[in-house]
Formats: C-alpha cells, structure tokens, sequence
C-alpha cells in the first residue's frame, strides 16, 4: 500500500497555464465533436425524423442499459480528409443487459450513410478491437452503399468487412443485425453474414438487386417489399430472424436476443473495490505541460487514475526517467510503464523489457502512458549498444501476451512509440489526450535534419547553398509535421482510437479493462524472467 | 359471574394491530398472551409477539378468526383462561361468548345475554327506549312506513359500515336490502337487517362507559367519529367539538341507562346521532372494545384493556371513576385525535391494495401514539379489513393535536401499498375549519378529485433515484458519455424526466415533462433532502419519494409487443387441409380461442386467435386444401 503524494499546486502558475491550455485543446475537440452529432446538418436531420425515424444516436440511446456508460470509438474519424468528420458512422462499446456489446451504426443523414475510405478503416479497426475483446456485437444497419467516387478504395478492401462478421461469428462471438432501412446489394451481406437478424415492418429493406436492377437483368417486374421487405424475409426467406413492428421494437427485441446470450466473460472478474482515486481527477487538466520541453511526473497523474491512487512502484531508483509499478483500476489489476524524463537510456530500456516479462508471468494487463522524446542519441549511447536496448524493450512488448492499454499523454515521438507500444504494437485500446502529438521526430529537429542534409549534399556536390529558401522550407516543413503530428490530426487518420479528456481517462481505462477481460489474460511462456 | 379469578394466560381471538394493543397491556399485568392466526397472518407481529399461538388453517374470516369453536378449541389447548375477543370478528356474538363461559373459561366483555340485547339493534333500540333514551323512529325490514325516507338499511348484527345502505327512493329498498344482507353475512355471519330514519346533517357522537361486576356503571367520556367515508370511521376525537358541558350530561346519563338497562359488564360504547340542533338519538350500543378507544384513553389516561381484565377478575372499578371527578375534568385533559389509516385510495374510490409494506417507521413524537398492526416488511393480504394503524395524538387543544397527528404522519416513513395517508393529512389540516358543515356524510360527498399531484421535484427525485439505484454497482459515472450527445431520459409513472450527470456524477442537467429545471444551490439542496427508496419484485420497479407520500411505478421501457399486430397465427402453418372452420366473420373472438383446424400428415392443428378480437374476415373454407402460410382468418384486435 504506497498511496502517492499530492504534490499538485492549483495556485500554481504553471498549472493555471497548462489547464487554460488543454481546455483550449478540449474545446476545439468538442467543436469537433458537436459537427460529428449534428451529422448531415439540421436538413437531413429533419428529413430522417419526419420518415419517423430514430437518429443513429438515440437508437443507441434507446438500446443501451439505463444509466449505463457509451465509449464512442474514433468519433473523429476522417478529420482532416475530404470527408465529413465523424466517417459517417458511429462505433462504440455501450453495455446491454449488462453485457458490453460493440454498437455500430452508420449516419444516414450524412451523405445517405455511405461508406468512404475512412468510414471503412473505422470498420475495419471496430471489427479488429471486436475480434480481439469477444465483443458482442449489435449492427444498426442502415447504410447507402458506398461512396461511389472513391469506390475503388472501399470496394476491394471493404469485402473483409462480410467477412469479419463470419469470422467473429466463427470465434463465438456473437453477430446481430438490426435492420433499420435499407441495407442492399453488398450491404444485404450485414444482415447475411450475422448470426441474428430482426427486421422492421416496412422498413427494412434487404436485397441484392432493386427493382430496377432486376427488370435490366431478367426482365421481372417486382416492388421493393416482395424483393426485400422485413415481412418477406420473416415469412418467406428466412433471412429475418425477428419481425419488429416499428424502430423501437427491434431494439427491444436486440435486448431480448442480448440477454439470451450466455455471455461469460473468459477472464478473471475485478479483484478488489472500484475505490475512488483519493486524489481529485480534475486536476489532471493542470498536470500536462502547455510547454512540451517541459516534462512532468506521471506519478502525478497516476494517482488521479488508479484506485485508491495507490501505486506500488517497480525499481523506482533504476532508469528513473520511466516509471514502472503496480495499481489497480475499478479492481482490475494493472502495470504501468509511463514516460517521466522524455528520454529511454538503456536503463529505461532494460528496466522496461523486465517489467513487461514480469507482467507476462502473472497474467497482469499493462498500461503505457506515453511522454516521449524516443530513445538516447549520441556517440556514447550507440557505443553502450542503445540499439539493442531498445531492442529488448521492443522484443517485449511486441511480443507480450497480455493486454496492453496505451495512453498518449503528451508525446510519443520515435523508436519511443514503439516501445511504448504505439499503434502498430497492437494494444488493445490506444487514447490520447488532446494534447498529444506523434511524430518519427520533433518538427524542429525534423526540419533541421533535412536543412543539415540539404546543406552537406550541396557541399558535396559544390553548389551553393541557398540560405533564404533553405530557411522556407525549414519553416513549411516545420508546420507541415507540427499539423499532422497533432492529436486530431491523428485521431482523424484513426491512428488512435480517440481523444479523451483527461479527467474521463480513468473511466475509459476502466471500460477497456472491463472489455479486454472478456478474453483470458495470459502472459506468454517459455523463459524465466530475464534480469536485466 | 361474580365469581371471578386472576387471568393467567390471555387468549386474544383477533389480529392486526388491536391484538398487539392487548399483547401490550397483557406484558404490563405479567399476563401471557396467547394467540389464534389465519395462514394469511402466518408472519404477522402480532403471532411473533404472542407467548403461544395455534393456526386456523384458512385465509378467510369465515375459515378463521369467525370459527368460535376453533377458536375455543385453542383456547383450551394454549392453556388460556379466558378470552379477549378484540373488536369486530366475534366479539359480539353472544353464542361465543356463551360458548367461552361454558369451556370454563373467563369471557372479557359482558354478559352474554347483554349482547344479545344490544346485538339485535331492533330489540336494543326498544329496550332502551323504554329507559327513556332517545331513539329514532326504526321499522323491519318489510315497511318503510314509520321511517320515511331517506332511510338506512343496517345489519342488526353489524358495525363499521359494513352491511349498510342508504335508501333515498322506495324502489330502491328493496335491492339495498338484500346487498346489505349479503354484506352483513359475509361480514358478521348474520344476515338480519333493519331500516331506520336516517339522519341527514347529523354527528356521530359516542360515550364510552364502563361497568363493573357489581353494578358500577360510569361515562368515561364521549368520542366524536363524525369524519366517516361510506359509514366507516376515518377520524375520531375526544372531547367532541360539538359537546357543551349540559349535553354531555345529558348524553352520558342516556348512556348510563342504556348499559344498566342490560345489566351491562366492562367496556362497551353506547353510540348517538347528534342533530345540529343539539337533539341526540341512540343509536346502537357496542358491546365491546371500539377501534377509537385510544382517544379515551390519551385524555383519561386510563388503560381500558387493563380496566376491561381487572373487572372481568372481579376488581371493582376505581374509586376515582366514579361520581363526578372524570366528567368534572374532561375540559382540562386536553384533546385526543386517532386517524385510521387504510390501505386504499381514497382519491380512486377507496380502491382497496394490498402488497408489503417496505418500510413502516413513525418518528417517535411526544403526544403521538401508534396502533399499529404492520411493521417494515408486514404484507397486508387482501382477506380482511384495510385498516393498518391508527395514529392518536394529544394535545393541550384541538388545534395542538390535530398539528402534532398531522406531522406525525407526514413524518412518517409509510413505503408500500397504496393508503388514504394523503387524505388524513388533507383532513387534519383543515379540522377546525369543517366543523360547521361536517356531518357522517360530509366526506362522501366531497369532490377529492385525484388527490395531490407530485411536484416537479418529487418527479426528478424519483427518477434519479431510479436512475442511481439501476447504476449502484457500477464503478462509472451515471450515463457517462465521451461524446454526449442528447439528454437521458427516464420515466417514473407518466412522468419523463430527462438528465445528464456530469464526469463526477454530480448531476448537470435536468428536465421534467421537458420543462428545464434550473439546478441552483436551493434546487439542488431541496433535491438532495427528499428522501426515495426504490423497490424491486420481480419485474415491476416502485420508487417512493419523501418517505412514501408519492409513489411511482417505473414503467417498462418497450411496450410489450402488440401480438396481434404480428397476426402470425392466422396463416397456415404447413400445407394441409381445413377440416372444421370454427368462426364467420362478425364473430367476437378470445384471445386463444380456436378459429379454425387444418389436418395436414395425419395430424390435426388447431389454428386460434391471436388476440381477442372480431373476425373481420375469413379466406377459407371449410375442406379447402391449403399452402403453407396461406392467410386464413383476420381478427381486428379490440
């Protein structure tokens, strides 16, 4: 029992600078937010309700457990593209007759729900955090197809999407489909592929062909409801499982088939208490620096997530510019890597890869809270072998076999985001705050980097150098990355699987814990731990 | 009868809260209670709190608590030596008394042959008319023609209302008779009934008196039950407002000689109709305990059950009963009010309920007392009368009491059922401002109306409470959204409540039928202090607001599926042949009732309707091979 100290300062200067600043980050972000809930503008909106339709939102509202918590993943899909922010569709885990579901819906008041290249990698990610957690998984199928102009790049990759369905169906997990509106020709495959169809009076509409398609191909004259209506495929096809009456049945009835579902989760149940942190989560807004070069103690943050804010720590004399140790979060047992000093010196490296075995040997899921500048350059780390330091730690952690849960505090530049289980290192969920940046390097030193090259290959071949555009386009270099290194900007790219608010983050951590012991957690095997 | 001897062991042939009353007294005289129960009462206090208890097997009075042999039989088994019949069931059926007395066992009350006297109210009346006690003008039941109209239908062996009916029209007579027979069965086992004048504009005004065995008999002061809803009393009081020091004289005397006309023994209640003129008539004579006598009690400070064993012991009365000294103080003593509280709704014509009572606490109050026959946990069973509690308070004055019975019932944890509390306090508020209009009638003939609707604050409080009570054992924030989008809603009986908690659970927002409620300090304060607890059995969810005074039931979030809207049952369910068509079109149809049967692979189906309904068509006949699914009958749901 080692609660940490409060060591905050509200009054502080710097933690006035730093809470004005992140509200101003959150607040763009919930700009952000507030065009993804107005989907297709007031218009569209108007159009959907008066079909006497539900928007995506308040179906989910509606299916969801009252009072219940809903963790929307990605909900800034595609900020930053051509397409409107959000993707058009709505993926989030909501929890069901008590048990944690993934709840997908596409928009139809943005461009009839149409899918586009981003709407596809959203889908393609939800299908991947399904697979990966044995999520059961609730579709409010209502889609427009896809995006035609950019069908080439939805329509090849998008099939995995059918065929995910089947597979997590395969890995018992269960597929249902609720059936809203239309839903045809590949779309018809939703409901297809899902272990449990409901399909809505008059409304729901699944086929591979329409009307006019099938009087071009064979001739036949035929309608819309005796090709593909709810009551059709109740009585005649059988692709309907369940026959709602109106939008509001079909939830009650995905409820019904949830409840029924024999859902168990296959890891251990909490260990202890959900004790609150003792100290106040509010002031996680004054704890990150405005000023990046400036680090902070993670610790601090640490005692605002963890249960009781109480924190055993691990080797904490060694490699002090990362942190390891051991919490509890809403009972869950964690370890937790974070960043303190920016840097991983060999130390860092060492302890870290000891650590994650460490994790691995009791079955113990980890957290990566992320604040770095990347690994240590220069002569002398190279010669004490940095590379394979960093090496082990990276060995670690991609092959660790607990869950791992990342969290980008502030930075997350270089090697450092691979070894500090960056998007490609799979965890289960990775969050960022929304002053979060990620880069290969920082903009400055990425700029300058290219102006030292620049300036050794003109040397070299004995031009001049060109100071003034040299200076340009260190400048346009330097915002290009500064801009695509930004939490939205990532976030957009569905790098991430969103932007939280610092002071959610103990809650979101607490959803993924609960979400990821729907799977057994066990450490890989094979050797002893390696001292290090 | 003069031959008397120490009571050892009580039997106590009654429930509910007067068998608790008498288990209270009989632990102060070190007498052992003993007790008869029904299978209804199993878990009853007044069983746990009784020394011995035997079970009549049965639920319905007329199984149980009527069964005077049965209730001998256990006396004798229990060891009792004598008998307390309580108020109502068998406590003035002479033949039990009777049978009591020839078990050898004591009989607490008077004589048998007193009983028989007052019970036959059409042989009472003339007794004690002829011991110049004023009576109105009654009749059997074959003429109205020394009654007039309007006239009342009573049980001759009835009390409490019960087997009462009001006759304004003569073609009327003829059925009230014979419900009030029924009534009167059911309730006493005697179905005879009277018609007397009845008396419109009047009070009911009783004296409570009290012989001893050796011909002591003495007024200990008048009730007045005039607050009645159909004949039963709702609130009693002591003294009477309407009561001048000469009148109660007059009536205690009229008393006196009503109970000393039948060679009265114990407690008994001589009841009179006071007219607004200040003219008095007998009405009946109650050969028992009354359900009211706390208020006698609080302003005598007597214990009329301790009084009711001592004189059946033998003891005489106390000197300081007799004489003048109780009537010379009744003005000095203060003021008592009992209020009956029922388990019905008086707001939907006292529609009786029943179900348990989740929580059932009475802040303790100086001057208040509570009768109470239920406690947290108690389920009142549908089988007998809806009275749960009475609560009595004293005061200095009228006013005092009726403030203090007020607060005591609005203090009240009352969390269950579904009781007239609403309509108690209404009553007690305005107490000393009905005097002049109110008579027996007067509650009967006010508009209630719904009773008081929920404020917009009671609404909010029940739906969070809701809300936190669905969310208990969940470590997240209530509702907690990363990208809120719209506000949640939850509904509590018709109400709909919207809100939103922030991160931190601290409430953020908050709609009621989508009005916004502004959460300033003092909103959210008043919020805070009203109290909820939120009950669930089986699949319904209740949420009680401010200790119990508004109830909601929570709705179920989906309508139950409208099956017939589905109308999968009226098409073929395989390929066959109709055998027997059952049904035409116009035919009004049950749910479940068979339309229609199909033979198909030697077996035959029965096709039935889907809801009850009419059958607006039918598509078959009978013989006609059929396809799967083909339509068959269509029947409009009603």
């Amino acid at each position: 029992m080692a609660p940490l100290p409060d060591r905050i300062l509200e009054s502080g200067a710097a933690y006035q600078t730093n809470r004005d600043a992140l509200l101003r980050q959150l607040t763009a972000h919930d700009e952000q937010l507030a065009l993804v809930n107005q989907g297709g503008g007031a218009k569209y909106i108007e159009r959907h309700r008066s079909r006497g339709k539900m928007l995506v939102r308040e179906r989910i509202e509606a299916l969801l457990d009252p009072g219940s918590p809903f963790l929307e993943l990605s909900p800034l899909a595609a900020y930053g593209s051509q397409f409107p922010v959000g993707a058009g569709s709505v993926a989030g885990i909501g929890i069901v007759e008590g048990v944690e579901c993934m709840i997908t819906g596409s928009d139809p008041t943005m461009r009839g729900g149409a899918s586009n290249p981003y709407t596809l990698k959203k889908n393609l990610r939800t299908n991947e955090i399904i697979r990966e957690n044995r999520l059961p998984t609730i579709s409010l199928t209502e889609s427009g197809g896809a995006d035609l102009p950019t069908q080439s790049e939805i329509f090849i990759p998008g099939g995995r999407g059918f065929r995910d369905i089947t597979n997590a169906s395969a890995a018992g997990i269960p597929q249902i489909s609720l059936v809203f509106g239309n839903s045809t020709a590949g779309g018809a495959y939703v409901p297809g592929m899902s272990d449990y169809v409901v399909m809505i009076k008059e409304r729901s509409k699944v086929f591979l062909g329409g009307p006019p398609l099938v009087k071009m191909a064979t001739g036949e004259d035929s309608d819309d409801e005796s090709l593909g209506g709810a009551e059709m495929h109740a009585r005649i096809s059988g692709l309907a499982d369940y026959f709602a009456l109106d939008e509001l049945d079909a939830i009650r009835l995905g409820r019904q088939i949830v409840k029924r579902l024999n859902h168990r989760k296959l890891g251990p149940p909490p260990r202890g208490e959900a004790r609150p942190p003792r100290l106040d989560p509010e002031q996680l807004l004054g704890i990150p620096s405005a000023d990046p070069k400036v680090p902070f103690d993670p610790r601090d943050v640490i005692a605002r997530v963890v249960d009781d804010s109480d924190f055993d720590e691990f080797k904490p004399l060694y490699g002090t510019s990362l942190v390891t140790g051991w919490a509890e979060l809403h009972g869950y047992p964690i370890g937790i890597l974070a960043n303190h000093r920016g840097v991983l010196f060999s130390e860092e490296s060492e302890k870290a890869a000891q650590f994650i075995q460490l994790a691995n040997q009791i079955d113990t899921p980890l957290l990566f809270l992320q604040n770095t500048t990347g690994y240590m350059v220069g002569k002398e780390f190279e010669q004490r072998g940095i590379i394979k330091d960093g090496a082990k730690m990276i060995n670690a952690v991609s092959n660790s076999r607990v869950p791992h849960l990342t969290l980008n505090m502030a930075a997350s530049y270089g090697a450092g985001n691979y070894g500090m289980c960056g998007r490609a290192y799979g965890p289960r969920f990775l969050f960022a705050w929304p002053n979060a940046k990620s880069a290969v390097m920082g903009p400055a030193q990425l700029a300058g980097v290219m102006s030292i090259v620049a300036r050794q290959s003109a040397e070299s071949m004995g031009k001049p150098f060109d100071e003034e555009a040299d200076a340009n386009l260190r400048q346009l270099v330097e915002e290009q990355i500064e801009r695509e290194s930004l939490a939205m900007f990532m976030s957009g790219k569905v790098y991430d699987d969103g932007i939280i608010d610092p002071r959610d983050t103990r809650t979101v951590l607490g959803m993924c814990l609960r979400v990821i012991h729907n799977q057994p957690i066990e450490g890989t095997r094979g050797y002893g731990v390696f001292r290090m | 009868m003069l031959t008397s001897a120490p009571i050892h062991t009580l039997l106590i042939a009654n429930r509910g809260e007067i068998a608790r009353r008498i288990i209270r007294t009989c632990r102060a005289m070190a007498i052992s209670p003993v007790v008869v129960f029904s299978d209804a009462d199993e878990d009853a206090p007044f069983v746990r709190e009784a020394d011995d208890a035997v079970r009549l097997p049965g639920s319905t009075a007329a199984e149980t608590y009527l069964r005077g042999d049965l209730v001998v039989a256990a006396a004798l088994r229990l060891g009792a030596d004598a008998v307390h019949p309580g108020y109502g069931f068998l406590s003035e059926n002479a033949a039990f008394a009777q049978s009591v007395l020839d078990a050898g066992l004591l009989w607490v009350g008077p004589p048998p042959s007193a009983i028989a006297a007052m019970g036959s109210k059409i042989e009472a009346k003339r007794l004690v008319r002829a011991h110049g006690v004023p009576v109105a003008p009654d009749n059997t039941v074959e003429s109205l023609d020394q009654v007039g109209l309007p006239a009342l239908v009573k049980a001759s062996a009835g009390g409490g209302g019960r087997g009462m009916r009001i006759v304004r029209a003569a073609q009327d007579l003829t059925e009230a008779i014979a419900s009030a027979e029924r009534e009167a069965l059911a309730a006493f086992g005697d179905g005879t009934v009277f018609v007397e004048r009845y008396v419109e504009s009047a009070r009911h005004v009783e004296v409570q008196i009290f012989a001893d065995l050796r011909g002591n008999v003495v007024a200990l002061g008048e009730r007045d039950c005039t607050l009645q809803r159909r004949h039963q009393k709702v609130l009693e009081e002591a003294p009477s407002p309407a009561v001048d020091p000469d009148l109660r004289r007059r009536m205690f005397d009229a008393a006196v000689a009503a109970a000393a006309a039948v060679g009265y023994v114990g407690a008994g209640t001589v009841e009179f109709l006071l007219d607004r003129d200040g003219q008095f008539s007998f009405l009946e004579m109650n050969t028992r305990l009354q359900v009211e006598h706390p208020v006698t009690e609080m302003v005598t400070g007597l214990d009329l059950v301790d009084l009711q064993l001592r004189v059946t012991q033998g003891e005489p009365l106390p000197l300081s009963l007799l004489g003048d000294s109780l009537f010379d103080g009744i003005e000095s003593r203060g003021h008592a009010i009992e209020v009956r509280l029922c388990t019905e709704d008086p707001y939907r014509s006292y529609l009786p309920s029943s179900g348990t009572f989740h929580s059932v606490e009475f802040p303790p109050m100086a001057g208040v007392r509570l009768d109470s026959a239920i406690e947290t946990g108690s389920i009142v069973s549908p089988f007998y009368d809806s009275m749960v509690a009475k609560v009595i308070a004293h005061g200095a004055t009228r006013s005092e009491a009726a403030r203090r019975l007020k607060v005591a019932l609005e203090r009240a944890d009352i969390c269950g059922p579904t009781t007239n509390r609403e309509l108690l306090i209404d009553l007690l508020d305005r107490l000393l401002d009905i005097d002049d209009e109110v008579d027996t009638g007067w509650l009967d003939r006010q508009n209630l109306g719904e009773g008081p609707q929920p404020t917009p604050l009671q609404i909010a409080a029940g739906a969070l409470a809701v809300v936190r009570h669905a969310t208990a054992a969940s470590p997240f924030p209530i509702a907690w959204r990363n990208n809120p989008s719209q506000i949640h809603t939850q509904a509590v009986g018709d109400h709909v409540v919207g809100y939103r908690f922030d991160r931190f659970d601290r409430l953020a927002e908050l709609e009621v039928e989508g009005e916004p409620i502004e959460l300033d300090g003092p909103t959210r304060d008043a919020l805070g202090r009203l109290d909820t607890r939120v009950v669930e059995s089986g699949d319904t969810v209740s949420v009680f607001v401010q200790h119990g005074r508004v109830a909601f039931d929570v709705p179920p979030r989906f309508e139950s599926p409208d099956d017939a809207g589905r109308a999968g049952s009226t098409v073929a369910p395989m390929p066959g042949k109709v055998v027997r068509l059952l049904v035409q079109a116009g035919d009004v149809v049950a749910a479940g009732q068979p339309l229609l049967t199909i033979e198909a692979m030697k077996m035959e189906h029965q096709v039935v309707a889907p809801a009850a309904g009419t059958v607006a068509e039918v598509f078959v006949e009978a013989g006609q091979q059929l396809d799967g699914g083909q339509p068959l009958v269509k029947v409009d749901p009603l």
